[in-house]
């Protein structure tokens, strides 16, 4: 028998390994925990709880690549608060301190830092948090085309607080638990795709980029038995739920008429043919609640500015195997997978 | 809306029915593929009525002789290649795009053959070759590209010819006889530009409805019901459920520019091989802006992979699972075929809206086999 001669294996990092799907999975399970394996390490949860005198302590970093650096409804300072903040809050932590880690390429204009870094003051604001750390370094800019350079990188690490009581994870989601969102879904990805060179297109989207840390308070207050809460930036919703799904050994039936989704959000996804449950938001987060404190969360949600959207989406079944499924507008049911990749938008 | 789908859903089991036997119609195009998946309408299809998807892909007919050759000018110094986002991962001899691009080459996504140009005009130094992918649908924004460049004399561009006209290879497949079908649903943006009376040759020399049909669902049922209608009455005409949008003549401005711009000419298609007048070609007068001619390329010989059915697939011979090398070999982060790339193409859409999570595992929805 001939040996089965495989697809292109990787060598090199592409594009696709920083898309949040299955790819970058496989580089983080392949080349980055096993060298550096320990327990904490190994949970990837969004952020580390680490045990502190009088409590524990929640500890997470992140990096901020995005192109163009301004977008419509936001922009990549705005971005690395939000990112750190909602990384840290969907523990059940309140965050505290922040660090900045500005790379930045020669050639960017000042006014451009500044008006950067007047957004992260902003956020920082917003989410009650400090900067108080951080460090800066220049790099030379980038070879090749005119529109190669990408201006700054953003690295911030975060500390929380954890809260006293709260017991948030995946090991606690059972059957029957409704499924919620804080709001309309996919409009961080569309709105930067919108302004995305090679891609540009009229819209009136924009980003849903903000610290939830003051919505998850507000839920969290409630004290409803909420059992998991995830922000759904790249991969989307669809990258969460087959989160929860993978790690409960239990099925999530998603109801897409439930969906919060905007009327231009969906055309802009139908002309791009990206499935808007795989598309990145930036402020909003992914809910597991005991389905009889659904309604209180949701009231919750409500009365904050950054939750008027919330809806119930779906529930967790006992159907086996474990799958997402998706009822359809029309009545009909499909599989919902982890995006593998960045998602590129089709040609016709 | 749902209900009235509701109701087209019965419609259409109540008719298939009727008929009795098992009908095989082929969505040509694949956004319709990924629509109907999308959707959820496959899960509600009678069980006698099966879709095969066609060859209407751009990303996944593109031989990979044009590929090879995309991935020689991206590898030549100082070329910039300008290519639509979903034919980076498309496999050639050497690797993909992609890959190419990891190692440094200049490889640009770009939305329209207008940006390659705007991307040509502001590197003056560099020659910009544009691949030039897709059927009538993107031909004409081609085509006015090539005017454009030869007005205003942006003499670094160039197109990578590879766009391909839809009607021919639902001929040849008609003519090859080897997949039973009773009609095809055709694609609503395509027949925008070519008009729903392109089809007609299909009606008059193989008696084969076509129903031209939109990516809504309600569009999408509304198409299969008069297929299966026309079936169940022994009738073969175009038909044209998507009237406001398609016309019986398309887009005359467009065909103009096709016209004015190429010449039809034989092209290979992947796995499908030379398909006799079924691709677009620059004119005389446009020549100087061809890419292969530019560069002093000859197209090379496709090499199938042993383990590939793309082909077959792409012919409605083989459903996707019938692949060796479905979702074992052959996934969206390893593709050895163009199939498995395309977020339009049959493999993935089967790959993703169609499979168990799991290594290997899947599951065909009732009323599907």
């Amino acid at each position: 028998m001939t040996a089965v001669k495989p697809g292109l294996g990787h060598d090199r990092i592409v594009i696709a390994h920083g898309g949040g799907g299955e790819l970058m999975g496989r580089l983080i399970r392949e080349h980055l925990l096993p060298p550096l394996r320990n327990e904490r390490l190994a949970a990837l949860t969004d952020s580390a709880v680490l045990p502190w005198p009088d409590g524990e302590l929640v500890f997470t970093t992140d990096s901020y690549v995005v192109t163009p650096l301004e977008f419509p409804g936001g922009d990549i300072g705005r971005l690395a608060v939000a990112g750190t903040v909602n990384d840290l809050a969907v523990m059940g932590a309140e965050p505290v301190a922040l660090s900045l880690g500005l790379i930045l390429e020669e050639g960017l204009p000042l006014a451009v830092l500044d008006r950067i870094v007047a957004s992260i003051a902003g956020a920082a604001r917003e989410a009650g948090v400090e900067v108080v750390t951080g460090d800066t370094k220049v790099i030379e800019r980038g070879a090749g085309t005119a529109d190669s350079s990408r201006g700054l990188f953003i690295n911030t690490a975060g500390v929380g607080r954890m809260r006293r009581g709260v017991q948030l994870g995946l090991r606690r989601v059972a059957v029957g638990d409704a499924i919620l969102v804080n709001g309309p879904i996919a409009e961080h990805g569309l709105a930067v795709m919108s302004v995305r060179s090679g891609i540009e297109f009229e819209s009136t989207l924009r980003s849903d980029v903000a610290p939830l840390n003051g919505l998850i308070r507000d839920i969290l207050a409630t004290g409803a038995d909420v059992k998991f809460l995830r922000d759904a930036t790249r991969g989307g919703i669809a990258g969460v739920l087959a989160d929860i799904c993978e790690a409960s050994q239990r099925s999530v039936e998603i109801v897409e008429a439930q969906v919060p989704l905007s009327t231009t959000a969906r055309h802009a996804a139908e002309m791009l043919g990206l499935d808007p449950l795989t598309v990145a938001n930036e402020g909003k987060c992914i809910m597991v609640v005991a389905a009889g404190d659904a309604e209180r969360v949701l009231a919750a949600c409500r009365g904050n500015p950054l939750g008027r959207g919330a809806a119930s989406i779906g529930r967790i079944t006992d159907a086996a195997p474990p799958l997402v499924e998706l009822i359809t507008r029309v009545g009909g049911r499909r599989v919902v997978q982890r995006p593998y990749g960045e998602e590129l938008p089709r040609i016709c | 809306m749902t209900d009235r789908v509701a109701q087209l859903v019965d419609e259409l089991h109540g008719l298939c029915r009727d008929v009795g036997r098992r009908i095989q119609v082929m969505e040509v195009c694949g956004t319709h593929t990924v629509a109907i998946f999308r959707t959820g309408i496959r899960s509600l299809l009678p069980a006698n009525l099966r879709l095969v998807s066609g060859p209407g892909c751009p990303v996944c007919v593109t031989a990979q002789r044009h590929i090879d050759a995309a991935l020689e000018l991206a590898g030549r110094p100082g070329v910039i290649l300008a290519t639509y986002g979903d034919m980076l991962r498309v496999p050639g001899r050497s690797g993909s795009l992609e890959r190419l691009r990891a190692t440094g080459a200049q490889v640009q996504v770009v939305n329209s053959a207008r940006t390659a140009l705007d991307l040509a005009r502001a590197n003056p130094q560099s020659p910009v070759v544009f691949l030039g992918v897709g059927f009538e649908t993107t031909a004409p924004a081609t085509a006015a590209t090539v005017l454009e460049a030869d007005r205003d004399g942006v003499e670094n561009f160039s197109v990578l010819m590879c766009h391909k006209l839809v009607v021919p290879a639902m001929q040849a497949l008609l003519d090859a006889g080897d997949v039973p079908l009773d009609g095809f649903l055709a694609p609503g943006h395509v027949s925008v530009i070519i008009g729903a009376q392109a089809y007609q040759p299909i009606v008059a020399k193989h008696r084969r409805p076509v129903v031209v049909a939109g990516f809504e669902p309600e569009q999408i049922m509304r198409g299969l019901l008069a297929l299966v209608r026309q079936v169940a009455e022994g009738r073969a005409a175009v038909e044209n459920v998507y009237p406001g949008v398609v016309t019986a003549d398309g887009n005359r401005v467009a065909l103009e520019l096709l016209r004015r711009v190429f010449v039809v000419a034989d092209a290979p298609w992947r796995e499908l091989g030379v398909i006799p007048q079924s691709g677009l070609e620059l004119a005389a007068v446009y020549r100087r802006f061809d890419a292969l001619q530019r560069f002093e390329l000859a197209l090379g010989e496709d090499e199938g992979h042993p383990l590939c059915r793309c082909g077959e697939v792409i012919t409605g011979k083989a459903e996707p699972s019938e692949c060796p090398a479905f979702a074992t070999a052959c996934d969206p982060l390893n593709p050895i075929g163009p199939c498995m790339v395309s977020s339009e193409g049959t493999c993935a859409a089967w790959y993703k809206y169609n499979r168990v999570q799991g290594p290997g595992a899947q599951r065909v929805p009732e009323g599907q086999r």
